[in-house]
């Protein structure tokens, strides 16, 4: 993944001053989200705001796994997928409040997480790619053929929102929005958190250079079982919650297209980049809104920024920003 | 007379044969993926699409020109092939230098161009498409009934492959083509044109998946998504086999269409998935796959 | 959001042409449905074009109904399909949605609608859940269901003869509930199932199963698939010689489209159910041939027809309630009997079920058919009573009280 790496090894010589300023512009990044965080409600429709807060956090936690692990899983969709069918079935079925519900989807989400990962990181590269592709779509014929817990093609419908705690009620759309809200910076924040520890910087090091780390004494597979797995908790984080917002979890949350749209916001976005997901999630959630009355020219529209992004723009948004400022994002 | 689990050895004979069927289509699938992977590195996500565009040229041909199936069968691969010398020279070519990855990226973009494209052209439900005069109709064997259209499938398919070994194992060319992929900067430096051999390499790989469109037009829908959902299958079919031998490829096509063959008898609803469980069974113990050399 | 809008009418008109009425009733209509997908040819662009020409031919301006009517792709995917309902519910002011093919986006939409109070017009949507335990004071819904689809092919075909079925039922749910209607109508008339496949879906390759439904000598095999895998098993079933081997083919859902893109020479003597066809009456024919003249040729099928024909009665709805007040306005949808040139006479039952005739038909021969469109023989007429639920059965919570 050597070319993935450039964006931040540009960065990777710095001085303590310029860590620090880097550190100072990410919290100033930050507190920035956080404040859009709170106008977004009252400038925009809010469930659009929370599906593109989902969509973000799935792309981020993609982007956990590619740009710090190294590893370009074409199966996110299962982690996703699975998770918000768990927290759609134990909120509906078993009558869970919806931290419960959303919770246990995100442990389900990190359990097959270390299953398919286990298999997965066998190979590497492109075989890495299709594998995890495979395995995403076992995980769709087995969402297809037991309607018993997934509703089969109908999927599972008129999911409760429930009250929080038992306490507060989020049937309403914008207090639900503050627990979006609240997931998304929080997942976010443990993104950063990640990245920065010392495990962050040995799954780069893997990244960058797999034998020479092991040579160090790493356990390379060991990190790379563990960065996949919080990569598919996280995502499953994100499906959790989409489950809770649209009240439905469906076949669309498991199938390979949605496996593709992740990989897309985060090359758009820019690979390797903190902020860049959310960056390509926004640009590409509200271009599916916007476009939605063009139909099928919308998948050639994503094909040809797949594309564009491949030959012309593979730093994505935030990476040109990143580059202009020089400075990591 | 013996009877296997039930089902009397006749019908399962008939299944056998099914299974070989079904099996040609994800042999040429898998060996246009490998051959493609060999030379360039890259996982050609496009290629359902591509086969989709075969039949969907073959049907083209039939109803703007008049040009028969037999025809088709020529005509379409070339064209297909022509389209992915076009996609390798202009696209391909420009992400070389990077990670194998970005032409994963590439073409998996370029799949949801291709399929877009043809469904608003088309739309989605599909298109009829004949089986040539020639192949209608088929023989009673005594345990099933063959239609001649999948012999023929069965025939053309091994032809074809056998050929493409042939090609790549036994001529000047292909000892070219295995040089080039060992290395190419040698091979380049012997005066051989590489970057010409990967193009046509590229269009080659691609007009096997045009060609296994043609194929199928007569007998699976002729619509936009034909290839989205099987080229999935043919990755974990890759996957299985390892791509380092171009026979691999071959034999393990023919043979997972067997098994998948014989789990429509035995426990229909796992046939969707028992192709994947073997990719995991294989991982688990021979990750390379298992013709494939460890990486 | 902004999405594609059309302007139908124009207030001036309606300003002009109706001093009679005292205020002005403005309506927005949003047609929902998939455009790029599976259901585009069956739905799509042709379910707008027949919702505009509803409101032409009720001459809306004149009665001093201004509609609006917009559209949208929901691309088969629920949270999409969702995503637009609430939109378009919250913001931009819509008063009922039309068509939603695919079930799980109709009963997504169907919620939605029923959350924020407003109505719902199914024609494109199969599963007969909507107005059975699932029902709301919401929704209608139109043209088709599974029990009706069941009952039509799976209860007339065995009354022809056809008294021996295997099925061919796609593994997931839909394609089990349909195998399980039709079983049950099968049984009821007094045929015999003699087995039955679980094939996988989406799947291409049919033939292993077609032989082990040639093997069980079962006089009609049961086509319990949709889209892609019906025109891959009926294709492939040509292949194998199935029909020409005397055994027929029933497809549970089959819509023209369908028929249109297998050719005659494949689907000859395939037999469905549909609740419209173009070709049946003068009527029929004169409304879909403007249709076809709007659409590019293509003529109508039934879920299109559906939504011409809900469109109408809505708006007849609005002009007797005098107002857009979703009670006021179901109240007189299901009050009034509902009448138009493609279903003719019919009603709107308690639990939404609209009631009219279901036909059988069996696709012609290529000798029989006189050109581009003319696919469909009538083989018998199932009356509203017979082809739909009866209401004590559904178990929709609004009929028990």
């Amino acid at each position: 993944m050597a070319d993935i790496a450039t964006i931040d090894a540009a960065a990777a010589p710095l001085s303590d001053e310029a860590a620090r300023a880097t550190q100072r512009l990410h919290r100033a990044i930050m507190i920035g989200l956080a404040v859009a965080l709170v106008i977004a409600p009252f400038v925009a429709y809010p469930v659009f705001v929370m599906k593109v807060l989902c969509f973000a956090l799935f792309a981020l936690a993609f982007n956990l796994l590619l740009g710090y692990g190294g590893l370009l899983s074409f199966g996110h969709a299962a982690y996703f997928g699975m998770a918000s069918y768990v927290c759609a079935y134990v909120a509906k079925n078993w009558g869970l409040t919806p931290e419960l519900s959303i919770l246990l989807g995100t442990v389900v989400a990190a359990g097959l997480g270390a299953l398919f990962g286990a298999l997965a990181i066998r190979r590497q590269g492109i075989y890495f790619a299709m594998i995890t592709l495979a395995l995403a779509q076992m995980v769709f014929f087995f969402s297809l053929q037991t309607p018993r817990f997934t509703g089969g093609e109908d999927g599972i419908q008129a999911v409760p929102r429930g009250r929080l705690f038992g306490v507060i009620d989020l049937a309403d759309d914008r207090t639900l929005y503050w627990l979006v809200a609240a997931i998304f910076m929080a997942g976010l924040l443990a993104i950063y958190r990640i990245i920065h520890s010392p495990f962050g910087q040995v799954c780069k090091a893997i990244r960058d250079n797999e034998p020479r780390a092991i040579s160090l004494g790493y356990r390379a597979n060991q990190y790379k079982l563990a960065v996949f797995v919080l990569s598919a908790a996280l995502a499953g984080l994100a499906g959790s919650t989409k489950a809770i917002v649209f009240q439905l979890a469906s076949l669309t949350d498991v199938h390979w297209s949605m496996s593709g749209e992740v990989v897309l916001m985060t090359l758009v976005g820019g690979l390797g980049t903190v902020f860049g997901p959310i960056a390509g999630a926004i640009v590409i959630v509200s271009m599916q809104n916007y476009l939605a009355s063009l139909g099928a020219w919308v998948t050639v529209v994503q094909g040809v920024i797949f594309v564009i992004c491949v030959l012309t723009f593979r730093e994505g948004i935030v990476g040109v920003i990143s580059k202009w400022i020089k400075k990591p994002l | 007379m013996f009877e296997l689990l039930g089902i009397p050895p006749q019908a399962l004979f008939g299944q056998v044969l099914l299974g070989l069927i079904n099996g040609s289509f994800y042999a040429i699938l898998s060996l246009g993926l490998a051959v493609i992977f060999g030379l360039l590195n890259i996982i050609n996500f496009s290629h359902g699409a591509q086969y989709m565009m075969g039949a969907f040229v073959a049907w083209m041909c039939l109803n703007y020109l008049g040009i028969n199936y037999w025809a088709a069968l020529l005509i379409a691969p070339l064209i297909v092939g022509v389209t992915g010398v076009a996609i390798e020279r202009l696209l391909l070519k420009r992400i070389a230098h990077v990670d194998h990855l970005y032409g994963l990226l590439l073409t998996f973009g370029l799949a949801l161009i291709i399929q877009g494209l043809f469904r608003n052209q088309y739309g989605s439900s599909g298109l009829p498409y004949q089986i040539p005069a020639e192949l209608r109709g088929g023989q009673n064997l005594g345990f099933m009934f063959l239609p001649y259209y999948r012999g023929w499938v069965v025939v053309a398919s091994l032809v074809v492959c056998l050929a493409t070994w042939f090609l790549i194992e036994k001529t000047r060319l292909g000892a070219y083509l295995r040089a080039a992929t060992e290395n190419p900067t040698l091979t380049q430096a012997f005066g051989i044109n590489v970057p010409l051999l990967v193009t046509l390499t590229y269009g080659f790989g691609v007009a096997l998946a045009g060609f296994a469109g043609v194929l199928a037009a007569p007998i699976y829908s002729v619509n936009p998504n034909m290839g989205a959902d099987l080229i999935i299958v043919v990755f974990a079919v890759v996957v299985i086999g390892g791509m380092g031998s171009i026979l691999g490829a071959i034999v393990t096509g023919f043979s997972l269409g067997v098994i998948e063959g014989l789990t429509k008898v035995f426990y229909p609803e796992a046939s969707a998935t028992v192709i994947f469980i073997i990719m995991v069974l294989v991982l688990l113990v021979r990750p390379a796959g298992l013709f494939g050399r460890a990486a | 959001m902004k999405l594609k809008t059309f302007l139908t009418t124009t207030a001036f008109a309606a300003l002009l042409a109706a001093p009679a009425l005292a205020q002005q009733i403005s309506i927005k209509a949003g047609v929902l449905n998939d455009r790029s997908g599976l259901y585009a040819d069956l739905s799509g662009e042709g379910s707008v074009i027949a919702a505009r020409m509803a409101v032409e031919d009720f001459k809306a301006a004149d009665k001093g109904i201004k509609v609006e009517i917009v559209s949208a792709d929901h691309q088969n995917k629920p949270d999409v399909g969702s995503t637009i309902a609430r939109t378009w519910y919250d913001q931009d002011g819509v008063d009922l949605i039309l068509d939603v093919p695919t079930s799980s986006v109709a009963l997504a939409v169907h919620q939605i609608t029923k959350e924020k109070n407003k109505i719902h017009i199914n024609s494109g949507a199969a599963s007969s859940d909507i107005t059975g335990k699932l029902c709301t004071p919401n929704t209608v819904h139109w043209t088709y269901d599974t029990y009706a689809l069941a009952q039509g092919t799976g209860g007339a075909m065995v009354k022809a003869g056809g008294d021996t079925w295997f099925f061919m039922t796609a593994d997931y749910a839909f394609g089990h509930a349909l195998e399980r209607d039709t079983a049950a109508i099968v049984t009821k008339n007094g045929g015999k199932v003699l087995g039955a496949v679980r094939t996988p879906f989406p799947g291409t390759d049919f033939s292993s199963f077609l032989l082990q439904a040639q093997a069980s000598k079962a006089k009609v095999i049961g086509l319990a698939n949709a889209g892609g895998d019906t025109i891959n098993s009926i294709k492939q079933a040509g292949e194998f010689g199935i029909v020409a081997g005397g055994q027929k083919l029933a497809g549970l859902l089959v819509f023209l489209t369908d028929v249109h893109s297998l050719g005659l020479a494949t689907a000859q003597g395939l037999v469905l159910t549909e609740s419209f066809y173009w070709d049946t009456n003068d009527q029929t024919r004169g409304w879909s041939e403007r249709f076809a003249k709007a659409n590019g040729g293509k003529k109508p099928t039934m879920v299109q027809a559906g939504v011409y024909s809900g469109m109408l009665h809505y708006l007849k709805a609005v002009e007797a309630a005098k107002s857009k007040d979703t009670a006021a306005v179901m109240a007189k949808m299901k009050e009034l009997p509902t009448d138009d040139p493609l279903f003719g006479k019919g009603t709107v039952r308690a639990d939404g079920r609209k009631m009219h005739d279901m036909y059988l038909f069996e696709v012609k021969k290529p000798a029989e058919s006189k050109g581009p469109w003319d696919y469909y023989k009538q083989i018998a007429v199932l009356p509203a009573e017979q082809a739909f639920r009866p209401l004590a059965d559904g178990d929709c919570p609004l009929v028990k009280k």
